[in-house]
C-alpha cells in the first residue's frame, strides 16, 4: 500500500499524514475510537508523546522536510493538561510556528492543531477525517520535501 | 549632536569608567581597516580609551561579547544593543552588576552596500560624515547622499534608536521613528501563499551555511545548536530550499520573543539575504497575539515562558465546522 514514495499525484494517491498525540489525551482517545470500532482515514501516523508541551517545533519542521503531507498536533483540552500547564505553553508555540509556516508558503491546511480527550474516540475520528479531507484537496506537499 | 561630538563623549565616559576602576575594559568600536568599517575592540586602559570611535558604520551589536565574560565591561551599546543586553539580563545570560551600559542615542547605521551602489563602480577610498549627509569619496571625485537613503534595512524600520537602559548616556535622545516596522510583512502576506514560497526560496537559495547569522546574533548562544546536533539531526546539511529553510525556521523559532530586530544576521550575511525579514514575522506575531515586544521592557515576562489562559485558540481545528 505504501510504496515510501511520495512522487506526486499518481493514481492511488494517499496523503501521508504525521499526528503527534499526547500520551495522556489524545492518543488514548485514539485508542478509544480503536476500541470503539469507528472508521477514519488509515492515512495516520501516530506518534506518541509524553505532553503536547513536548512537541519541538522542530518535530513539526522536519515532518514536512521528511515529506509528510500534513501533520497533526493533539493535546489534552486546556485545564486538563496531566502536567497542569503543557498544552497552554504548546498553545504559543504553535500559534507562531502556524503563522510562520503559512507565511513562507506552506500551504494553510497543511499543519493542524486540535484539542482530544482520552475518551473522544469519535471526536479523534472526525478530526482524522477533516484533516484528511483537508490534506487530501491540497494534494502531495512538495515545497518542503524538494530538493 | 554629531557624531563626533558623540565620539568625544565616548571616550571620555570610557576613560573615566577605566580610570575609577568601575570597568576592567570597554568594549567599543576602534576604526576598521577598511573604509566603511569600524571594528569591534576592548579597551582596558584608560589611554587607551582615545582608539575608540563613532560614526555611521558602527553597526555590530555588541552586547554580543558580554556573555561568559569574568571581567566587568563596560559597553557602548545603541538602543537596539540595549535591547538585546535587557534580554540577556532577562535570561540571566548577563548579571546585571557586571555591566556598565555606556548609551548612545543612534541615528541608523549606513549599509557599505548601499553606498557602494551609490558611488557606482570603483572603490570607495572615504566617507566622511557632514550633518545628516554622507560624503562618498569614490574615483576621484565625491558624491553626497542622505543618510537615510543609505540605512541598514532594520535601521529603516527600527523603533527604538534611544537606549532602554542605561548606566551612562552620550549626548541627547534622538526622535524615535515614526511609523510601522512590519510593513514588509504585512505586504507578503497579502500575496498568496505560492508567491510567498517562490519569494523566500528565491531569498534561501543563495544560503551557504555558513551560520555567520548565528555567530553574529547576540540571542544565539546554545553552547550545542541544533544545527550541529547529530542525534537526531534536526536539520540536513544541504544547499537545497528544503534543508535551508528548516534550518531558518528553526533558527527563528529559538529567537521567537526573544529577538530584538538588530539586524546582526543579515549585516552578517555573505550573500545579503533578507534575513531579518523571517525574524520580523515572528516579531509581527509576538506582538500581535501576545502583546510582547522583545528588550523594551526589563521586567515583562519572556513570551514563550508563560502563558495566559486567555491566549488566541482561534486556529485550532473543530471537526465539524468546515
Amino acid at each position: 500500500m505504501d510504496d515510501g514514495s511520495v512522487t506526486g499525484l499518481q493514481a492511488g494517491w494517499e496523503p501521508r499524514i504525521v499526528a503527534f498525540l499526547c500520551n495522556w489525551c489524545s492518543y488514548a482517545g485514539a485508542d478509544s475510537a480503536g476500541v470503539g470500532r469507528m472508521q477514519y482515514p488509515p492515512t495516520v501516523r501516530v506518534i506518541r508523546v509524553p505532553c503536547a508541551g513536548r512537541i519541538s517545533p522542530f518535530f513539526i519542521i522536519s515532518a514536512f522536510r521528511s515529506g509528510a503531507d500534513g501533520v497533526l498536533v493533539s493535546g489534552c483540552h486546556p485545564g486538563d493538561c496531566h502536567y497542569i500547564s503543557g498544552n497552554y505553553s504548546a498553545l504559543r508555540k504553535f500559534a507562531l510556528l502556524k503563522s510562520l509556516l503559512e507565511h513562507v508558503g506552506i500551504e494553510e491546511g497543511r499543519l493542524h492543531f486540535t484539542w482530544v480527550s482520552a475518551s473522544e474516540g469519535g471526536r479523534f475520528a472526525s478530526v482524522m477525517e477533516a484533516v484528511t479531507a483537508r490534506v487530501r484537496s491540497l494534494g502531495p506537499a512538495r515545497r518542503m520535501n524538494e530538493s | 549632536m554629531s557624531n563626533a561630538d558623540m565620539q568625544t563623549g565616548i571616550r571620555e565616559e570610557a576613560a573615566r569608567l577605566l580610570a575609577e576602576g568601575r570597568v576592567d575594559a570597554v568594549v567599543g568600536f576602534e576604526e576598521g581597516s577598511l573604509p566603511m568599517r569600524a571594528a569591534p575592540c576592548f579597551v582596558s586602559d584608560p589611554d587607551g580609551a582615545d582608539r575608540l570611535v563613532w560614526n555611521a558604520f558602527c553597526s555590530n551589536n555588541l552586547s554580543r561579547y558580554l556573555r561568559g565574560s569574568d571581567r566587568r565591561l563596560g559597553v557602548v551599546a545603541k538602543g537596539c544593543d540595549t535591547r538585546s543586553i535587557v534580554e540577556l539580563i532577562k535570561e540571566r545570560q548577563v548579571a546585571r552588576d557586571s555591566v556598565v551600559v555606556i548609551g548612545v542615542p543612534c541615528r541608523g547605521m549606513a549599509d557599505p552596500r548601499l553606498l557602494s551602489d551609490k558611488a557606482g563602480p570603483g572603490r570607495i577610498t572615504s566617507v566622511e560624515e557632514a550633518g545628516d549627509d554622507l560624503v562618498i569619496s569614490a574615483n576621484g571625485g565625491t558624491i553626497t547622499v542622505r543618510l537615510d537613503e543609505v540605512l541598514h534595512r532594520s535601521c529603516a524600520v527600527c523603533v527604538r534608536r534611544n537606549p532602554v537602559l542605561s548606566d551612562v548616556l552620550v549626548g541627547e535622545g534622538v526622535p524615535e521613528r515614526p511609523g510601522d516596522s512590519f510593513g514588509d510583512v504585512a505586504e507578503l502576506s497579502s500575496r498568496d501563499a505560492g508567491d510567498r514560497w517562490e519569494h523566500f526560496s528565491d531569498e534561501m537559495s543563495r544560503c551557504i551555511r555558513c551560520y555567520a547569522c548565528r555567530s553574529a546574533c547576540p540571542m544565539c548562544y546554545c553552547t550545542r545548536c541544533f544545527v550541529d546536533d547529530t542525534g537526531p539531526r534536526w536539520v540536513g546539511r544541504g544547499t537545497g530550499v528544503g534543508d535551508v529553510l528548516s534550518f531558518h525556521l528553526m533558527r527563528v523559532m529559538h529567537l521567537a520573543g526573544r529577538c530584538v530586530e538588530c539586524g546582526a544576521c543579515e549585516r552578517a550575511c555573505p550573500m545579503d539575504i533578507d534575513l531579518a525579514a523571517l525574524n520580523r514575522k515572528s516579531c509581527a506575531d509576538v506582538e500581535r497575539l501576545f502583546g510582547y515586544r522583545a528588550g523594551l521592557s526589563p521586567d515583562a515576562p519572556a513570551p514563550l515562558s508563560a502563558f495566559d489562559p486567555g491566549d488566541p485558540q482561534d486556529f485550532m481545528l473543530e471537526p465539524g465546522q468546515g
